[in-house]
């Protein structure tokens, strides 16, 4: 449990909701002090080293460990032939788990690089040292590592990925012009710059795990089910944690082998996963594939959208990187049609990575949409302007609040978008070509319920109490300011304590959910807090409102007051001491009155059965975006570099302007480095992903961003969550790479279909 | 990471005599020998520290040479007035090379002897076969994912890239390794892979390198290293030029020149075939581009790398036509 000192300077408006307070936990990252969970202190740990496969398909026949075991600190090897007693676990919605085994370390190797084996030692290194001693003898399988694969097919339907409405066939046929373009995105990786791993230590049954987690309730329910224990002897601390982008949202298998260790050798045992086993220890973006065709009239009114589109998934579980996420609700369209595919190969199950589904969704129907603007001869900002969706037409609700236009046409402003050439290849400055794009991008509005606790402290401290994270995204400081301003104290007065699945539930930290769902529970618990001292300082005999004739109470800048001018003034402290109170817990959550049951509030925090969907409710709801790219093309090299971008978002109201404008831009700068440089680079002889290392695979450098300008056209959207905001983490980088290829186009008459855009796509 | 002996040579004599037991390996600045020993490709017994030796840190410059020793800093040499000024294109090399946290950390010597980026060099619990590594074993990058492997000077033994940038601008100016007891080109220096790619350059048992030389001219003054890549710092060229120019008192006529090419071949690459064929002639866009192409005779492509064969001559041209006033 960590206890955070807010800032004690910046102006008292940047401690309220809307301000642009700096981060509460900058500074003990900065310094090196924020704990991270690697780092914590663990008297008598041993340390697990994870042995990999390094064949794509087979069975272990046998395991050598003779070798290892007789290693200098070797204290156990852990192979697919122990059994640690592990039983499955339930799956996120919460249906309930099967009645069978769980194997962390199978028998049966499905990629290259799943975890096979665990070497647990005195010291990390004496484990690495003795874990590439444990030797297999595989009969192996044949393989299908990639979709590329001549073998691997056409893969599966997904059956509730599917949708039409009108005839998109027939409107197509029938459109006067028609455009077909196939775009490809290779597999992605998270890189977080904190790598997986954790601590775990039992006390009889009792287990606690220091994991950086996005969702320490849903985790702990996982641990607890495999290990078959209660789940309140589970407990998950995570504080700090350096990056999740969707990879740590659920515990993994790794994270099931340092706790079966622990048990095993009775101390407890750190788990640091390595850079090279981070990259299949758990899946990356998909490879995606998808083909789409627009049908428009001359005049540039769209007739038609037909999308196929497929993702690789595992050869063990179907998850679909949802081609089609973004493709129904950018644009006005009468008739419709999607369908999306998993073909499974064999890797890792792919997971969530920043802005699923949307991400190469949107990729897809951007480039599209510039390929017909050019097959008009329109600009691409009036075609989309001109295609403006007035209402959903997949679910037919209304917007909530839309305000895409907004940001596409402030967007062109700030851009200086009217001085655009339209010609391809008709900008340049010296050896460069210059180009610009758009590319639009949305995100769903996800509600979920949390809770939270308001502590008041004798000393006048106002105590934020959440089971919820902050990976770097603002929890804490946006929770500050939201009990600040509900109190009425000012932010100073307030600490914030996250990050320990024993604290109030609360929704996972992903799919841009956790800040509208846990500042709606502090501001309730907050005010009920103000409520509940206001109503004991009128009615307790000792309090200096006793008998002052008041029937309200003023709570504002941490001190209580009348409304008269003349009435008596106190500090919380004050009111604390005159009422006798050491301290004073108010608890709340936003859950429905039918889900209030202790059962159904667990179920609710640890699973996602109470997560609500963007058009369940009388509106459709999404973040929006619009992204304006300059880049330069060297074309004797085929290099791309981005000059500029402009960024204009409906994002609803913001808690914490600074806050969202780095989540915006961390956003922009993963696109940067999806639209030009990241790929997992996979050998199809072995399916080994070769570039597994930060040196090899390559994320953007300070030198590959230039300026980004974000620009807020959002308007509070009370249907979206409690203050008004719509999810703003997510959607950074929905859209980015599209504005890239097209400026890429733009610039030089060349078309790329799959990213990255290297430089041999270009020369 | 397994155990291993850490010594920290007093004087050259001391690391080098220590340097001849088994097992044992030159330690500088560490940047490539820990990450191998990281990887598994590194198995040392003995690590023999020279970083503190003295005096091997030297960088002076005279009318004849600059003479650098193996113990200074890329940074240090990267930022000196004088490199600066009488080779911008070995400063620039070295600027354009890693991170700068890197480049304060690692030293001229362990530059030159820094080993290739071939994945499967790099993976030996997937990759058994390397020739690189295992003499005999195979390579296991050929029918692989080469992207990044060279196109000049491969064998059938071997394709790996010799992934350095301040090499290729020193072969450029006919610079010099010192070797203690004997002095080497730095081109003759390093070895092709034939059918022994384990064997990477002549540096013999008990030797070591005690610093570099590079010999002042008119063209290493007025030479540029222009590196190309897809992202903006921080990675190994796709393709990389060092070149220089000196022309005849026309101003426009060539009277010498030194092309070298990084990132495509085994080794650092000499392209004489260029500089010949722009001797004598008056530099124009035209005998640039004409002479470049010269460059990639003999280049064989396998599979993914064969987009080098075409860039590579862009980025000799373009470096040349910068050098040359044309850019
Ligand atoms: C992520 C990354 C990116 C990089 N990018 C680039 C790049 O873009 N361009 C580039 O040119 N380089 C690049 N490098 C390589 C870097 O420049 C080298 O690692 C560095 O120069 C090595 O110097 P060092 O002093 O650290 O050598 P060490 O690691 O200490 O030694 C390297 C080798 O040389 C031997 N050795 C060292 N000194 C001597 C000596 N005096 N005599 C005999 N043997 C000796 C050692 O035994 C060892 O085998 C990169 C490295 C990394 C890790
Ligand atoms: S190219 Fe050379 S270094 Fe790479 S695998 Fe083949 S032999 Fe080994």
């Amino acid at each position: 449990m960590t206890i955070m000192e807010p800032r004690k300077h910046g102006s008292a408006a940047d401690g309220m909701v809307g301000g642009r307070m700096s981060r509460f936990e900058g500074e003990l990252k900065i310094t090196g002090s924020a704990t991270y969970a690697l780092e914590y202190p663990m008297e008598d740990a041993a340390h697990a080293v994870l042995v990999q496969s390094t064949i794509a398909a087979g069975r272990i026949v046998s395991v050598d460990t003779s070798k290892a075991l007789a290693m200098p600190g070797v204290l156990a090897v852990l192979t697919p032939e122990d059994d640690l007693g592990l039983r499955a676990c339930g799956d996120w919605m919460g249906s309930a788990a099967k009645d069978e085994p769980y194997y962390p370390l199978p028998k049966v190797v499905q990629f290259n690089g799943q975890s096979i084996a665990a070497v647990i030692a005195e010291s990390r290194e004496q484990a690495s040292e003795a874990a590439k001693l444990v030797t297999f003898t595989y009969e192996e399988t044949p393989s299908v590592t990639s979709f590329h694969d001549p073998n691997a097919g056409e893969g599966k339907l997904m059956p509730n990925l599917v949708v039409n409405w009108g005839d998109a066939e027939a409107a197509l046929a029938a459109a006067a012009v028609r455009i077909e373009a196939t775009y490809e995105t290779p597999r992605e990786y998270h890189v977080a710059m904190e790598p997986h791993g954790l601590v775990a230590k039992w006390d009889g049954d009792e287990l606690t795990i220091w994991e950086p987690s996005q969702w320490s309730h849903g985790m702990a329910r996982m641990y607890a089910e495999w290990f078959s224990v209660p789940y309140e002897n589970v407990r998950i601390v995570s504080p700090f944690i350096g990056g999740g982008f969707g990879s740590k949202g659920q515990p993994l298998a790794y994270g099931a082998v340092a706790v079966a260790a622990a048990k095993r050798l009775g101390r407890p045992v750190k788990l640091a996963v390595t850079r090279p086993q981070n990259f299949t220890s758990y899946g990356g973006r998909a490879a995606t594939r998808q083909t789409i065709s627009l049908g428009a009239t001359k005049d540039g009114i769209l007739q038609s959208i037909v999308h196929r589109g497929m993702s690789e998934t595992s050869i063990y579980m179907d998850y679909p990187e949802q081609t089609g996420a973004a493709t129904p609700v950018l644009y006005k369209v009468e008739n419709f049609s999607s369908e999306h595919r998993v073909v499974p190969v064999n890797t890792v199950t792919p997971g969530a990575l920043r802005g699923p589904g949307k991400n190469p969704s949107s990729y897809g129907i951007e480039c599209a949409m510039e390929e017909l603007a050019y097959a008009l001869g329109m600009d691409p900002l009036e075609l989309r302007l001109k295609n403006y969706a007035d209402h959903d037409y997949q679910s037919g609700k209304p917007w909530s609040t839309r305000q895409l236009r907004e940001a596409l046409t402030e967007g062109a402003k700030a851009f200086g978008w009217d001085r655009r050439s339209h010609e391809p290849r008709s900008m340049r400055d010296g050896n460069q070509l210059v180009g610009w794009g758009i590319g639009c991008g949305t995100f769903p509005v996800i509600r979920a319920p949390s809770e939270a606790m308001i502590r008041v402290l004798a000393d006048g401290t106002v105590e934020v109490v959440s089971g919820s994270i902050d990976m770097g995204q603002g929890t804490y400081t946006i929770l500050a300011q939201t009990a600040a301003e509900a109190m009425g104290v000012p932010v100073s007065q307030v600490v914030v304590r996250l990050g320990d699945s024993r604290l109030p539930g609360s929704a996972i930290a992903g799919g841009s959910m956790l800040a509208g769902s846990i500042t709606g529970a502090v501001h309730k618990a907050a005010i009920a807090a103000r409520d509940e001292i206001v109503g004991l300082a009128l009615n307790t005999p000792n309090s200096p409102f006793a008998g002052s004739g008041a029937n309200t109470l003023v709570v504002a800048d941490g001190e209580i007051s009348t409304t008269l001018a003349d009435g008596p003034k106190v500090t919380i402290a004050e009111m604390m001491k005159a009422l006798g109170r050491e301290h004073l817990e108010i608890r709340r959550n936003t859950l429905s009155d039918d889900a209030q049951e202790a059962a159904e509030q667990r179920r609710a925090w640890t699973t996602m059965a109470r997560v609500m969907g963007p058009t369940m409710g009388e509106f459709s709801m999404h973040s929006w975006c619009a992204h304006f790219a300059e880049v330069r093309v060297d074309e004797a090299f085929g290099t791309v570099r981005v000059s500029r971008m402009v960024s204009a978002f409906d994002c609803g109201r913001l808690y914490n302007p600074k806050l969202v404008e780095s989540q915006w831009r961390g956003g922009i700068i993963m696109g940067i480095g999806q639209a030009l440089l990241e790929e997992g680079l996979v050998d199809p002889r072995n399916g080994r992903t070769i570039n597994n290392n930060v040196g090899d695979y390559l994320v953007p450098t300070n030198s590959d961003i230039p300026d980004l300008q974000v620009i807020s056209v959002g308007v509070p959207d009370l249907n979206a969550s409690a203050l008004g905001g719509k999810g703003v983490g997510e959607v950074g980088i929905v859209g980015v790479a599209p504005s890239i290829a097209n400026a890429v186009f733009h610039a030089t008459g060349k078309r790329v279909r799959d990213l990255p855009i290297t430089l041999e796509k270009l020369i | 990471m397994r155990d291993f002996s850490y010594t920290r040579a007093s004087s050259t004599e001391d690391a080098r005599k220590a340097a001849l037991e088994a097992g044992a390996m030159i330690l500088a600045g560490g940047t490539t020998l820990l990450d191998l020993a990281k990887c598994g490709v590194a198995e040392p017994d003995q690590l023999i520290d020279i970083s503190h030796i003295r005096g091997l840190d030297g960088i002076a410059v005279d009318d004849r040479a600059a003479t650098i020793g193996a113990l200074a800093k890329m940074s240090a040499v990267a930022d000196h007035p004088e490199i600066l000024s009488a080779f911008p294109a070995v400063s620039q090399s070295l600027s354009l090379a890693a991170s700068q946290q890197l480049r304060n950390m690692a030293t001229i010597g362990g530059n030159l002897l820094q080993r290739t980026r071939c994945p499967y060099f790099r993976d030996p619990s997937t990759f058994p076969a390397c020739n690189k590594r295992e003499p005999g074993s195979g390579c296991s990058a050929i029918g692989g994912v080469t992207r990044n492997h060279a196109v000049l000077g491969t064998s059938e033994y071997c394709i790996a890239t010799y992934p350095g940038d301040l090499a290729v601008a020193l072969v450029a100016f006919d610079a010099e390794v010192n070797l203690g007891t004997r002095t080497v080109s730095v081109e003759d220096f390093f070895l092709a892979p034939g059918d022994t790619p384990e064997k990477e350059t002549v540096i013999a048992p008990g030797e070591m390198i005690m610093g570099i030389s590079i010999p002042v001219s008119p063209a290493a003054r007025h030479s540029t290293y222009l590196k190309v890549r897809d992202r903006q710092s921080y990675e190994f060229a796709a393709a990389s030029a060092a070149v220089g120019l000196e022309f005849e008192t026309d101003g426009k006529t060539v009277r010498g020149v030194r092309v070298a090419l990084g990132g495509v071949a085994t080794r650092p690459w000499r392209a004489r075939a260029v500089e010949q064929a722009l001797v004598g002639k008056v530099l124009t866009e035209e005998a640039i581009a004409s002479a470049a192409a010269l460059a990639m005779e003999g280049a064989v492509a396998h599979g993914a790398n064969r987009y080098k064969i075409e860039l590579a001559p862009r980025v000799i041209a373009r470096a040349l036509q910068t050098v040359g006033g044309l850019a």
